[in-house]
């Protein structure tokens, strides 16, 4: 069995968001970049199944050559080799059709990722994946096992989850808690410099949108605080102020 | 220039948030000088309801009364919308973002050759070009977008637009697709959701509790308060994850967003990864006995004080005026 997990390479989810050239573009002064905490889920479930199942299990990333620690992490954290696509990632159709390429390539069982990024949040990379190679797209995954060639499944709707099956090939996108995200051990940091990442140009180069600007919200004005004793207080603020009451 | 709308329902009623998507596409129709807004609906759904889809501002309702659509298999709802969208011969599909419609909205991209934009949070500014605002980054900030595709989907975000209530009744039509036997290999074997209960990522008003409640026992404060404000209810990460509260509960960065005109957080520090998740809420109510919380730099109005002690008497207060 071929696993391929795709991961992003985004700002710790404590940085604080600013731009720069004229908010034109993300200003990555002292921000630490993660992989993609979904994408993080994805993979830890990839290595249970790579260890329960004996896959094998690829790790690719859109992005320029500065999300190689990221990828190195996922080789530490259980990935066999890496498979960088040499782009900055325009849009979701751009990721996805370089997915797809690299997958209609090496015909992998099972495509995970995370269910969005969390720099964009478009939540729909694995969908135009699905579309592209034909194959069934499930998000967002909470519980994914496979028996035989089956997949059984429970994904989240909206005040609950519903329990799917399907056969392989299968793409889904990923979130808690289909596994407990794993921390590279010194053995995994060892072994991860020494594998395979293969650096790959882009061979399709689709797009259909385009960021023109950044905007960050107006900042927050000053909370009115009100005496414990007197609720009555938050209340009235509640319906004659704020009319949400 | 038709725009479709999908329309998404729940116990046969349609959702509030796909009725906000069919307000939002007779915006933009009356932006671009009218033409049709059809709204489409799979599955099995009541007529009437389905009517109501007018009062929102759709001129024509499609539907596809095909039981084999009342689980949302992925890859046929695309399938259908793909294809009532050509029958249409619309330009524009709107529809919800949500667990379905984002699932959806991203095959149809592909299939319709059509450049998607999600969380659109307001209407398109067509002065120069085609550009859409959208949330990103959890909330923290907008991207300012171009669509330079001739078709177009926007999944938009929860209270993009206010709901338009007044428009006329719409003429519900019957269509039948053929929809190939391909697009149900998924199999939805069972769903397991709550009832009777108002959902969380659709909620106008929502009362989260954090890990300052002490314990699951002390939950029924939180629904008290919740019931009387016909809210629904959320939790802090931690909550979630020590187990006190299901895991679609859990609000923040990982968990739901939330974008309801009123949050109450209870005994909720307020990390930042909880915030990213509530930062669309309209406004934001702080209950912590930690004058020092950070959540109080982003509440618009706080209480310090224990929530064993506020939270009975906020309830009460409320229930007086309401």
């Amino acid at each position: 069995m071929k696993i391929l997990v795709c991961i992003t390479h985004v700002p710790d989810t404590t940085s604080k968001i600013q731009f720069t050239d004229n908010n034109t573009k993300f200003d990555k002064n002292g921000v630490q970049f993660i992989i993609g905490p979904y994408d993080d889920y994805a993979l830890a479930r990839a290595v249970e199944l790579k260890e329960q199942l004996g896959a094998s299990l690829t790790v690719l990333n859109v992005g320029e050559a500065d999300t190689e620690p990221t990828l190195r992490k996922a080789l530490a954290i259980g990935a066999d080799d890496a498979i960088r696509i040499n782009a900055f990632p325009k849009d979701s159709l751009f990721v996805a059709s370089e997915i797809a390429a690299i997958a209609k390539e090496n015909n992998y069982d099972l495509i995970l990722m995370g269910r969005e990024s969390i720099d964009f949040n478009g939540g729909m990379v694995h969908g135009m994946v699905g579309q592209l190679l034909g194959m069934p797209s499930v998000s967002p995954v909470m519980k994914l096992d496979i028996e035989g060639d089956t997949v059984k499944m429970a994904r989240e709707i909206e005040g609950g989850k519903e329990y799917l099956e399907a056969k392989l090939p299968l793409i889904a996108g990923c979130q808690e808690p289909i596994a407990e995200w794993k921390i590279p051990n010194m053995r995994g940091i060892m072994s991860a410099r020494t594998k395979p990442l293969n650096v790959i140009e882009p061979s399709q180069n689709q797009s259909a949108t385009a960021v023109v600007e950044f905007k960050l919200p107006p900042a927050k004005g000053a909370v009115k605080l009100v005496d414990k004793d007197n609720v009555e207080e938050l209340v009235k603020l509640l319906k004659n102020d704020a009319k949400v009451l | 220039m038709s725009i479709l709308v999908y329309i998404e329902h729940a116990d046969g009623a349609i959702k509030k948030t796909s009725l906000e998507a069919v307000s939002f596409a007779h915006a933009l129709a009356q932006q671009t000088g009218g033409g049709d807004v059809v709204a489409v609906g799979l599955g099995t759904i009541a007529e009437d309801q389905l009517a109501k889809a007018g009062e929102a501002g759709a001129s024509k309702v499609l539907y596809v009364k095909d039981s084999n659509l009342d689980a949302g298999v992925i890859q046929a709802h695309a399938d259908a919308v793909a294809q009532i969208y050509e029958k249409v011969g619309a330009e524009t599909l709107i529809l919800a973002t949500s667990s379905l419609g984002s699932a959806v909205a991203a095959r149809l991209a592909v299939r319709l050759q059509a450049g998607l934009v999600s969380n659109v949070v307001e209407l398109p500014d067509l002065s120069s070009g085609y550009q859409v605002k959208r949330s990103i980054y959890t909330g923290k900030a907008f991207a300012v977008t171009t669509v330079d595709t001739a078709h177009k989907i926007l999944a938009i975000k929860k209270n993009a637009i206010d709901l338009k209530t007044d428009g006329a009744t719409a003429s519900v039509e019957l269509v039948s697709l053929d929809i190939a036997q391909a697009n149900f290999a998924t199999t939805i074997t069972s769903t397991d959701q709550a009832t009777g209960e108002v959902l969380l990522p659709e909620a106008d008003i929502v009362v989260s509790g954090g890990r300052g409640l002490k314990g699951p026992e002390n939950w029924g404060m939180i629904e008290d308060l919740a019931k009387v404000l016909g809210a629904a209810t959320g939790c802090s990460k931690p909550v979630s994850d020590i187990g006190w509260r299901p895991h679609h509960e859990h609000v923040g960065q990982t968990g739901v967003k939330v974008a309801p005109t009123l949050y109450i957080a209870v005994g909720i520090s307020g990390a930042i990864q909880h915030l990213a998740g509530v930062n669309s809420s309209k406004y934001i109510v702080v209950i912590n006995k930690d004058p020092e919380a950070p959540f109080f730099k982003a509440a618009d109005y706080g209480i310090v004080g224990d929530a064993f002690e506020v939270l009975p008497k906020l309830t009460e207060a409320i229930k007086a005026v309401i």
